[in-house]
């Protein structure tokens, strides 16, 4: 597969590690009243999704950047890269 | 052995002759030939046994789908078994044997398998090898293995070369055919960048094998042409001996380009390269393989596909037989008898299975209308043919042509699901090709000559206009669209004797009709059943056959029944190639420590420690096995002072105004309030709340901090670090980069180490217990003004420091440490004593943090902070983290010191049976401690925290052991700390 990382290009995904669902983005409040069901959401519950999937690569041979990466399962399209930190920013973590 | 079967015409370069060998027999060849044509010029129609019955089997075909004509290939370590001889290219020297027989090739022994045929039916080793259970392993399976199968390994190490290559291209075009080359040539001329790869030596494809014309020329011609203007333009690289094996993600191909295999000698250059292609768009012109019809007989040697016999007449000027009949069951078979009889072999009969007049004249032969093959005779070559109508006709070969299939494969890798074509007869591409693939030619079911090569033009054109490339004309040459009616026939049905579908296999009709019978009715189920398609020919000439009986039992049609799909590769592919370079020593490449020579020249014993090579330990004159050093290399740093290359602890460089905060988040204890100058011992935890690494972090000024990892967790905790710093927390100024290569570092430990490093470390600096206290750190010179970096921190419970100077000093400073040590009579220790002494110190390591264990279990629960945000924290509360009674880490000692203990010991109390339901905790680390003489272990046990002095068993049943142990604080060495702070 091919990643176009949104600094560097198109760059061959062998350089990259695969964590997994975006959704790790988005920690829960630590102080929230249903924390604990709130992070063990978090920590173990992962949509499936047969179609476009947002993931998160590591380019550890590469940069470090950690992307956003929109992914067709079924078909390993590749529809958008983004970097997570701008991702991470766009969805509330900038406080 | 002359050449009988040789005749005019052909390819080949008969100025020069080449000799080879088969079964030790010297034959003779051409530049040009194959194994195969070379065999057959000499009149070698034996040239193999089949995988299950030992049958007698010859060339069938003159290309890659070949599925009997399989030898093994050169001797001693480069021995290469199951080549096929249509595809290997004849070399001087060159020594093939035939596979699979007892005895010689002529009389094999395991023939009188053939004889038990009725009994060995599709199934039959589910069937038969049930009972007794305990016969598989030791009776059934051995006696199995040794008399099916194919080549033998040579069993030595493969001696050849392999590498790895990444090619990137506009277009890819697959197949170096009349459709490949036009696509190619048109692309080229375009000034896009090309790749055309084929799998055969000579580019041309069937262009070489028939007797087509293009615009008045040659095909052949006409093919050397292109392709000797393709070679001249720096745009297209043409890869002969290569086969696209599969289509990957992104429009990347996966190649095998056989560099070295049609030489004697390799020469030290890479045999085979592994090629990685990275292509806007691609064009498959793969062409298609041409199937047999099943008839009673059908696999004798001399029985050969129609097309195949054409190539050998046409491109080697070899015929396989002088009174050759063809039977067919389309226009195309009729080819080969009117270009065999066009180069003077006599053809004897032309058999069509259609009611239909002759296609083409072909003097001399008999033309049987609406008749069949039925049977044959001739043990090691075929004798005579027995017609359906009950004629026998003597003849040395058959031709058979049962149609032809476009090679697919390749639309099939991603999620292409091939279309059937009434009008064909066969499976055409179809479903969602890989993304920028386009087909053409044969391989899309355009099967004259002149539809392929307009298809081959107009595919390279419309693949250029998406790439948004102009496209430059090229003329269409005049061509044929030669006759290509086919009709459906699979088998003869009137065929009393087996009947082969698929030959490598040993699969008849009559398996495919059982395994329906029995149930076995999807493409799926037959194909694993009965193994049809299966093994290295990947079932190119049997799978449609199999299908097409597969549907007439069941009473379906064709596209009904469907298709097995294929995936890569689209031929065997050598381990070594996909290997590489990365074999042995280079497979995984040691990282080496700063100080590893040092260590060589002093007698070090090395251990692999993830990729690191580290010290185990240092032997010494004298000492008789390794406990001697190690006991030796504790003692001497408890009682004076050791050194020990920590360098491969990870180490990470944190800087930036939220340094501090940052490490408040990813450290489960506080950070925040660290102050300049200190060091802190920090816990890290797993999101769910499991331990997860810990180390020491120094604040080396306000926004600045040096981590440490553990050695096996650096390069994950470093991954985790940046995923927190950039995913959850993106507005903290922070910074990071990993140093463990930048800095090498050496713990110097033991009573005399401040009066040891007191002679490094210049002068200007106190490191006194007031000034340097324990968890001290700071920037230091050493040696007379070179930087260096002082922790005052101990894993082995002495007072110890770790210095780091950069990692290119690395090695003097092990030098220099030694030097400045002499006095105190300093020890290098290795590994194994900084094990023992950290068991000695209770001190947790990968043992405990094993991924199983929080927090509470290793006694650090009190340092998980609930009042910060960090990781880990929330979930580690879960009320079964934190239970009462969890197990706890604590130290136990033998009752009898005198008794050794195994890590991995389970404990039971005293009075209880040794079973899982009675178990308390386990053994996690055991060394035999030097300085209290006896054996030590570090374990978890259930409450263990209340259960000090309490004696359980410690129970091994693997080891058949059982020791009574005391349980005792961990911290076997110095419980108050005393040493650390001295």
């Amino acid at each position: 597969m091919i990643i176009h990382h949104p600094l560097l290009g198109p760059r061959d995904a062998a350089e990259f590690v695969y964590l997994g669902d975006a959704s790790l983005i988005d920690r829960p409040d630590w102080q929230a009243e249903d924390a604990a069901q709130a992070f063990h959401a978090y920590g173990y519950l992962r949509d499936n999704p047969a179609g476009a999937h947002q993931e998160l690569w590591y380019h550890e041979q590469g940069d470090r950047s950690w992307l956003v990466v929109t992914r067709d399962t079924t078909t390993h399209e590749i529809t958008q890269v983004e970097l997570a930190r701008d991702v991470a920013r766009v969805r509330g973590r900038d406080k | 052995m002359s050449q009988d079967y040789r005749i005019g015409g052909g390819q080949v370069d008969r100025t020069r002759e080449i000799t080879f060998r088969f079964n030790g027999k010297a034959m003779q060849g051409h530049p040009g030939d194959t194994l195969a044509s070379a065999l057959l010029a000499n009149g070698q129609k034996l040239v193999g046994r089949s995988f299950k019955y030992h049958r007698p089997r010859g060339v069938f075909t003159s290309g890659s789908e070949e599925p009997n004509a399989l030898v093994q290939l050169r001797s001693g370590a480069h021995q290469e078994p199951n080549t096929r001889a249509t595809t290997v290219e004849l070399f001087e020297g060159l020594s093939a044997t035939s596979q699979n027989h007892r005895g010689p090739l002529e009389w094999d022994l395991m023939a009188v398998t053939d004889l038990m045929s009725p009994f060995l039916s599709a199934g039959f080793y589910y069937k038969t090898f049930m009972w007794p259970r305990a016969f598989w392993e030791k009776f059934y399976e051995p006696v199995i293995r040794s008399s099916a199968g194919l080549g033998r390994l040579s069993m030595q190490n493969d001696p050849d070369q392999y590498d790895k290559g990444f090619l990137h291209c506009d277009l890819l075009v697959v197949g170096a055919g009349p459709s490949g080359l036009m696509a190619a040539l048109t692309a080229a001329r375009s000034g896009a960048r090309v790749i055309l790869a084929d799998e055969d030596f000579a580019p041309g494809g069937r262009l070489n094998a028939e007797t087509l014309e293009l615009g008045g020329m040659a095909g052949a011609d006409w093919a050397a042409q292109v392709v000797a203007e393709l070679v001249d333009m720096p745009n297209v690289r043409l890869m002969t001996r290569t086969t696209v094996y599969g289509a990957y993600d992104h429009g990347i191909y996966g190649a095998l380009e056989r560099c070295t295999d049609h030489l004697a000698e390799s020469g030290g250059k890479p045999r085979q390269i592994l090629w990685r292609i990275y292509s806007k768009r691609a064009v498959l012109a793969a062409g298609a393989t041409e199937r047999p019809i099943a008839f009673g007989n059908n696999d004798r040697p001399g029985v050969m596909m129609a097309g195949a016999v054409r190539a050998y007449v046409n491109r080697f000027g070899v015929t396989p037989g002088h009174h050759v009949a063809v039977f067919t069951n389309n226009d195309d078979g009729w080819r080969t008898a009117k270009d065999l009889t066009d180069k003077g072999v006599e053809v004897v009969a032309v058999i069509d299975s259609r009611d239909k007049p002759a296609v083409c004249e072909v003097p001399g032969a008999r033309h049987v209308r609406g008749a069949a093959v039925m049977d044959t005779v001739g043990r090691k070559g075929i004798k005579s043919i027995t017609l359906t109508d009950g004629q026998v006709i003597p003849v040395d070969c058959l031709a058979v042509s049962g149609g032809w299939n476009p090679n697919v494969h390749l639309t099939c890798h991603q999620r292409g699901r091939p279309e059937w074509r009434d009008d064909l007869q066969a499976f055409v591409p179809g479903g969602a090709l890989p993304p920028g693939m386009a087909v053409a030619g044969a391989a899309n079911g355009q099967m004259t000559l002149a539809a392929a090569l307009a298809e081959g033009q107009a595919q390279a054109k419309a693949q250029l206009e998406a790439l948004d490339h102009t496209v430059a004309n090229v003329e269409l040459l005049q061509a044929e669209d030669e006759p290509r009616e086919a009709a459906a026939f699979w088998h003869v049905k009137d065929s009393k004797k087996r009947a082969w579908v698929d030959q490598q296999n040993d699969v008849t009709v009559k398996d495919v009709k059982l395994a329906n019978r029995e149930g076995f009715r999807s493409v799926e189920l037959l194909k694993r059943y009965t193994t049809l398609g299966m093994a290295t020919d990947q079932g190119k000439t049997s799978n449609i056959a199999g299908l097409a009986i597969l549907a007439e039992e069941a009473g379906k049609t064709i596209p009904e029944v469907g298709t097995t799909i294929f995936r890569p590769p689209y031929t065997p592919v050598p381990m070594g190639a996909l290997g590489g370079r990365a074999r042995g020593k280079e497979f995984r490449p040691y990282r080496l420590t700063p100080s590893h020579k040092w260590a060589e020249e002093n007698g070090a014993t090395f251990v692999e420690v993830g990729n690191w090579l580290r010290a185990q330990w240092f032997v010494r004159d004298g000492e008789k096995g390794w406990r001697d050093s190690v006991d030796r290399e504790v003692e001497m740093t408890r009682n004076s002072v050791g050194i020990c290359d920590v360098t491969t602890l990870g180490k990470i460089d944190i800087q930036g105004r939220d340094a501090a905060e940052f490490l408040n988040k990813v450290y489960a204890n506080g950070f925040a309030k660290l102050p300049v100058g200190k060091v802190r011992y920090g816990l890290m935890l797993r999101e769910d709340g499991i331990a997860y690494d810990d180390g020491t972090t120094a604040r080396m000024g306000e926004n600045h901090f040096v981590m440490t990892t553990t050695t096996a967790n650096a390069v994950v905790v470093f991954r985790r670090l940046e995923f927190a710093r950039q995913c959850l927390w993106p507005n903290l100024d922070v910074h990071l980069i990993s140093t463990t290569d930048g800095w090498a570092q050496f713990a110097v430990a033991g009573p005399n180490s401040r009066k040891l490093l007191q002679k490094v470390v210049d002068k200007e600096h106190d490191l006194s217990n007031e000034a340097f206290p324990f968890m001290a750190c700071g920037e230091v010179m050493v040696c007379g003004g070179m930087p260096a970096r002082l922790f005052r921190i101990s894993f082995s419970g002495e007072m110890a420091y770790e210095i780091a100077v950069p990692a290119r000093y690395g090695n003097s400073m092990m030098d220099v440490l030694m030097e400045a040590g002499r006095e105190f009579d300093a020890v290098p220790y290795g590994t194994e004593a900084l094990g023992v002494m950290r068991i000695e110190k209770g001190h947790a390591a990968g043992n405990e943090l094993n991924g199983q264990t929080t927090a509470h279990n290793l006694g650090m629960g009190r340092m998980v902070s609930q009042k910060k945000e960090c990781i880990g924290n929330v979930l580690s509360q879960r009320p079964e983290m934190v239970r009462e009674d969890a197990v706890k880490l604590m130290g136990f000692k033998p009752v009898n010191p005198a008794e050794p203990l195994i890590a991995g010991m389970h404990f039971i109390n005293r009075n209880a049976v040794a079973n899982m339901d009675n178990d308390q905790g386990w053994m996690t680390s055991v060394a035999y401690s030097p300085s209290l003489g006896h054996s030590i272990g570090l374990g978890f046990v259930k409450s263990g925290d209340t259960r000090k002095g309490e004696i359980l068993r410690a129970v091994s049943p693997v080891h058949g052991r059982e020791v009574l142990v005391e349980v005792v604080s961990a911290h076997f060495i110095d419980p108050e700390g005393e040493r650390l702070r001295a």
